[in-house]
């Protein structure tokens, strides 16, 4: 059940919502940048790969 | 065994894969766990009323913006000493999770200064050198992706990293050398009188713990996207010579 928060309502909900929205952004920023550069590091291995057996 | 094993990127790859789902879970664990403690079951402050919510967000961020520095500054240290890319790298991988700390403390740091100091901001001394510590980090970001030799760049941000240090404990100390700001005193204190209540104590010690290990958890991700990135440019720029 929501809190009651009185006259403080919107300092309290917007801390939260910039922080958490801050913190998810940070979470999904670095996980978007890990996926890609997997992906890519993958295919030029697979490159080096095909090269060496060629 | 020694922690200098660590500093091989094979090494440090398979242990981190390891541990790494482990501390995410801690870590969301604790968030939860704090975050709705802190927000939902605890009462108000008979002066600050529903405000003191805020620092269930307010003072880990505080914390870690602070200890991110600290952690830059060591690994920054064991680069130019013992010239250890993964230790560079790390401190690469810090430096947005700190940033992001520290405009998490500025922001909520405003929506509480507002309803009880009456304004978003003041040139107080601790709210001064966290905005100068937002710079540093911005700085630092920035010299990264301007030098293009990876070692030089490390050279340089780590001696931008000592600098900023000075600014990081001018931060946390900057209430005690001027005692003339808005900001109050350290909210934690092992002096008992001094410590915030225990209703409020205890889920602000499971935030703090679950910021300390989301920070774990970023920076162990993205030192290992730091590691991979620069082993795909040795491949492209052998592609380059072949």
């Amino acid at each position: 059940m929501m809190p009651d928060l009185g006259k403080y309502a919107f300092a309290v909900l917007a801390s939260y919502g910039a922080s958490l929205g801050l913190l998810m952004a940070v979470v999904a920023l670095s996980v978007w940048q890990g996926r890609r550069v997997k992906r890519q590091l993958a295919e030029i291995e697979a490159r080096a790969g095909e090269r060496a057996d060629g | 065994m020694s922690i200098w094993e660590y500093a091989n990127p094979k090494k440090f790859m398979q242990t981190s894969a390891g541990v790494l789902p482990f501390v995410w879970g801690l870590a969301a664990a604790c968030l939860g766990v704090g975050l709705v403690w802190g927000f939902f079951l605890t009462p108000d402050d008979f002066r600050q009323g529903s405000t003191v919510k805020i620092i269930y967000l307010h003072v880990p961020a505080a914390m870690m913006a602070i200890n991110a520095w600290v952690m830059m500054l060591v690994t920054s240290l064991i680069w130019l000493v013992r010239r250890h890319h993964v230790s560079a790298l790390a401190a690469k991988a810090a430096a947005p999770v700190g940033l992001t700390f520290t405009v998490i403390a500025l922001v909520t740091g405003a929506f509480w200064g507002q309803p009880m100091w009456g304004t978003w901001w003041a040139w107080d001394p601790r709210l001064t050198s966290f905005l100068i510590l937002t710079l540093f980090y911005l700085g630092y970001i920035a010299l990264w992706q301007a030098v293009e030799n990876p070692d030089t760049a490390a050279d340089l941000t780590a001696v931008l990293c000592l600098v900023g240090s000075v600014f990081a404990l001018l931060s946390r100390y900057a209430v005690l050398f001027w005692n003339q700001g808005l900001h109050q005193g350290a909210s934690l204190s092992l002096d008992k009188e001094e410590n915030v209540a225990d209703v409020f104590w205890f889920p602000l010690l499971v935030c703090i713990a679950g910021f300390v290990l989301l920070f774990v958890a970023l920076v162990l991700m993205r030192t290992r996207t730091e590691i991979r990135a620069r082993r795909m440019a040795a491949l492209l720029a052998r592609e380059r010579l072949a």
